[in-house]
């Protein structure tokens, strides 16, 4: 198989230097790369957003005569001013654009307001009066299908599961495969918490939109998906899809933060009604608000085997809190169901999941959707049963990992490729650093520059985890990607595809396949708009490489083969490429109605040496190594940056982040109170890059950016484990859980 | 009120508001959007710039207070038009993602290594343990950093 050159390589001993740096490096580390918060336009306004104090009140009444009032006030504007739809949303629209007779969640959008002055407009918004009658909130996602339901008072085409007898139901699913009774010898069970995480990316929400004049709206923002943001907001704006476009600005990370709409439809109805461009940055505090965030979980598990350690059954029930609104819940859900046993073969399952809306943060796409959850649970489970039988952790793993030609739970067939053998033996293999003598630096100590101790206390623990998820669109979802090649006559090329460059470095992979197939470097990305391409789908599901590299191979090829057959110099083709079909699950079983529902996997494991001082529950991550399953990788450098960041993500879950709330009101919503890992935080990552290409895929590639984050919480707060003898069932672990208070 | 103050070596002047940022004024009156508005409560570090040589939240420090000061940011780094050392191994050792963390490490990296050359893994993470990144693990920053020292 041929495939794109390597364009770099790591740069740590021994390595050879890049070849060619990522197009966006020299104007990222000069300031000149143009992020969503640096777009100015001539005669610009600001947008601010009213927000709910409240988590859940029916309002009264809005008023904004003396906002409208104010210095600089060119517009404000409510749910009455949504010119079309007043709904809106990722899988179904159940969310107001702007809030109308109630609102569900703390932050919600209740009005918005342009000035002349990011200040005028801040003051104008807090002088918009709204008047609420407080409701009670559903807080505790075990009570949300006794609750009222939160989705009545406004007609909705479909909110959540409507065929399900109880109220306030995303959705539930089951997945049931053999004998759930099925005994076996030993069984080991266990209740998980997993905490709210937000995606934390440093660029906040913000865009501009211009009027075009003729009644339509460009949108610069900084998205995962143009097309779909475009299909949400047109119809509410009541205007056609072609007068609605959006254009890819500079993306300060996503991490499936930005799969929802933020500034977009507010930016676009203020710059319509005020026939100015309109530009909207959010502050931190209302990015918290601002987007969704990883579900919350409570998992209850039970793992049965042979006293030999072959799994027999794998029970678990699995409750998401959703929040408010669905975003993209029913697929989380599932993703959390499916991964529920880790990559392991067992025949008798019984997983139940239910997602559910409550009155706290809505909740939807975050690197790991569903398997991070299922993966803290199930390999706490696989350690549990590993101490009951006496068998080796790793060994018990090995004794039943899943590999090409077993079976998945929803029954469907292994096909692609998935070492899981393979990645659990070479992560299983790597050298682990001697422990560290005493008294030795302080930084080097739990707790580090605040010198809480010299060493007395600490204890050092190994935690080994196995991650495991999806890559791709599933559940029958028609997953595509469009790239179009415009050929010069000069022999250079321009690519224009919708894929969102977040950070993670696609745009780099388009032009290597460019390069590539096109034969010269004389290649030019144009920036992702909705006007000049059709639709990529999402930077998620880490589907994107995969995804434009399929799309770009195809145009690329349709275009030289097009200049062959015509003769003409100047050619210009645009095609579609979809991976292979997925199929829907049953509704009663949970199998599968076709030959699969995911397209393909990709799996991780993890070892971890901790610190922890078990006397004043501090923890220091000193030293982690992986080995990830990562099909061709076309840009090692990109495929390192990407299991290190990942796991500095699933890290901050496992130690220290989580959205607190009290009656569905975030407490903690900055960085002084929810706190992201730091350089002193991060130990050193090795990671071993399993390349097996996938036989699916163009070149051979696989997504690569969330098993690191599925698999890493699992396995540090495995080694917190190892080091407390504590069982530690929720991530985070706070302090209060490692000293046993 | 008026201003003025030098800003990567060129005199700027421009009226603000009185409780404005000194990030604010930089980025939306003096056209130098490189200093990023991660938090704007001095918890991320991608507003660090050099103010009379010493590194600061640029959203910490009030416009007024650089009146009549000096102040370096990202864009004033480079020399002869090309990336400094500090920004070539970023860009080099993969250090750069979404890169809104970049402005504020490059420049908080030029301050470390100006005030210890040859700085050690402890030293790195303690020195920029103020620069929040989301995206890399800091692992490849580190690397960076070593790859600047080194030349
Ligand atoms: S923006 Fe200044 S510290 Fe975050
Ligand atoms: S590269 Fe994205 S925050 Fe550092």
């Amino acid at each position: 198989m041929s495939a794109p050159a390597r364009t770099t390589r790591t740069l740590r001993k021994g390595h050879a230097t890049p070849i060619k740096l990522r197009q966006d490096a020299i104007p990222k580390v000069t300031g000149k790369f143009a992020y969503s918060s640096d777009l100015q336009a001539a005669d610009m306004l600001w947008g601010q957003t009213v927000r709910s104090p409240h988590a859940h009140a029916r309002i009264l009444e809005i008023d904004v005569s003396e906002a409208l009032r104010m210095r600089g006030v060119h517009a404000v504007l409510t749910h009455e001013d949504v010119p079309g739809k007043k709904l809106y949303g990722l899988e179904f629209p159940d969310q107001p654009v702007l809030a109308i007779d109630q609102v569900r969640y703390f932050g919600e959008a209740v009005a918005i307001v342009a000035a002349e002055e990011p200040e005028q407009a801040r003051r104008a918004a807090a002088a918009v009066q709204v008047g609420y009658e407080p409701l009670e909130p559903i807080s505790d996602p075990e009570r949300a299908t006794e609750m009222e339901p939160l989705h009545v008072d406004w007609p909705v085409e479909r909110h959540g599961d409507s065929e399900h007898p109880q109220p306030n139901v995303v959705r539930a699913l089951t997945i049931r495969r053999g004998d759930p009774d099925a005994a076996g010898d030993v069984a080991v069970s266990g209740y998980y918490e997993i905490g709210q995480q937000d995606q934390a990316f440093l660029g906040p929400e913000s865009g501009i939109a211009i009027p075009d004049g003729e009644g339509g709206v460009d949108i610069h923002v900084a998205t995962q998906w143009l097309h779909v943001d475009r299909d949400q907001i047109a119809p509410c704006l009541g205007l056609q899809p072609e007068q609605v476009r959006i254009h890819l600005a500079g993306v300060g990370g996503a991490f499936g933060g930005r799969e929802d709409l933020s500034i977009q439809a507010h930016a676009a109805l203020l710059a319509l009604r005020t026939s100015r461009p309109v530009k909207m940055v959010y502050s931190r505090e209302e990015s918290f608000v601002g987007h969704i965030h990883r579900h919350p979980a409570q998992i209850w598990a039970e793992h049965r085997a042979t006293r030999a350690g072959k799994l027999v059954l794998v029970k678990m029930r699995i409750l998401l809190d959703g929040g408010a609104y669905a975003s993209s819940s029913t697929a989380v859900i599932s993703n959390a169901c499916s991964f529920a046993p880790g990559p392991y073969a067992v025949d008798n399952l019984l997983i139940d999941g239910l997602c559910v809306y409550t009155n706290n943060p809505p909740c939807g796409a975050m690197r790991g959707f569903g398997a991070v959850q299922a993966c803290f649970a199930g390999e706490a489970q696989m350690d549990k049963l590993a101490a009951e039988l006496g068998i080796d952790p790793i060994e018990l793993r090995l004794l039943n990992a899943l590999e090409p030609g077993g079976v998945l739970p929803t029954g469907q067939v292994l096909t692609g490729s998935l070492p899981t053998k393979d990645v659990i033996r070479r992560a299983a293999a790597l050298p682990v650093p001697e422990p560290e003598e005493l008294p030795r630096e302080a930084i080097r100590l739990p707790g580090g520059a605040g010198n809480t101790t010299r060493g007395e206390g600490v204890r050092r623990g190994v935690g080994f985890a196995v991650g495991f998820k999806n890559v791709c669109y599933s559940e029958g979802f028609d997953d595509y990607c469009t790239a179009r090649v415009r050929l010069r006559e000069d022999g250079g090329a321009h690519v224009y595809c919708a894929a969102a460059e977040v950070g993670q470095g696609v745009s780099e992979v388009i032009l290597q396949v460019a390069r590539l197939e096109l034969g010269t470097d004389d290649i030019v990305l144009e920036v992702g708009s909705t006007a000049d391409v059709g639709s990529s789908g999402s930077s998620s599901a880490s589907r994107m490489t995969w995804m434009a590299a399929g799309a770009v191979q195809l145009a690329c090829q349709a275009a030289l083969e097009e200049r062959r057959q015509t003769g003409v110099g100047e050619v210009d083709v645009e095609r579609v490429y979809r991976h292979p079909e997925t199929s829907p699950l049953d509704s009663e079983t949970g199998q599968v109605l076709g030959e699969r529902s995911h397209v393909a996997f990709a799996v991780a494991a993890m070892r971890v040496v901790v610190e922890v001082d078990v006397e004043l529950g501090l923890t220091r991550v000193v030293w982690i190594g992986t080995a990830q399953d990562v099909g061709h990788a076309l840009n090692p450098q990109a495929v390192e940056g990407q299991i290190e960041g990942g796991t500095a993500q699933g890290l901050g879950l496992a130690l220290m982040e989580e959205i607190q709330t009290k009656d569905g009101v975030i407490l903690n919503p900055n960085f002084t109170d929810y706190l992201i890992p730091t350089f002193l935080d991060m130990p050193p990552v090795v990671s071993e890059l399993v390349e097996v290409p996938e036989p699916d895929a163009p070149y051979g590639v696989k997504g690569v950016g969330e098993p690191p984050t599925v698999v890493s919480t699992a396995a540090i707060v495995a080694a917190l484990r190892d080091a407390t003898g504590r069982e530690l069932t929720r991530a985070p672990v706070r302090p209060d859980d490692i000293v046993g208070l | 009120m008026k201003i003025s103050f030098t800003a990567n070596g060129e005199r700027a002047e421009t009226d603000v508001w009185e409780g404005e940022s000194l990030l604010t004024t930089l980025r939306d009156r003096l056209g130098l959007p490189g200093s990023k508005n991660a938090c704007e409560q001095g918890e991320c570090g991608s507003c660090s710039v050099l103010l009379d040589g010493a590194l600061v939240c640029s959203c910490l420090v009030l416009a007024a207070q650089a009146d009549g000061h000096e102040v370096v940011t990202v864009e004033g780094l480079a020399e002869n038009g090309e990336p400094n050392r500090v920004q070539a191994a970023f860009a080099e050792a993969g250090a750069v993602q979404c890169g809104f963390c970049t402005p504020g490490l490059v420049v908080a990296t030029d301050d470390l290594l100006r005030r210890i050359p040859d700085p050690s893994d402890d030293e790195i993470r303690e020195a920029l343990s103020g620069n929040l990144c989301r995206c890399t693990g800091y692992q490849k920053i580190l690397d960076a950093v070593h790859l600047a020292a080194e030349r």
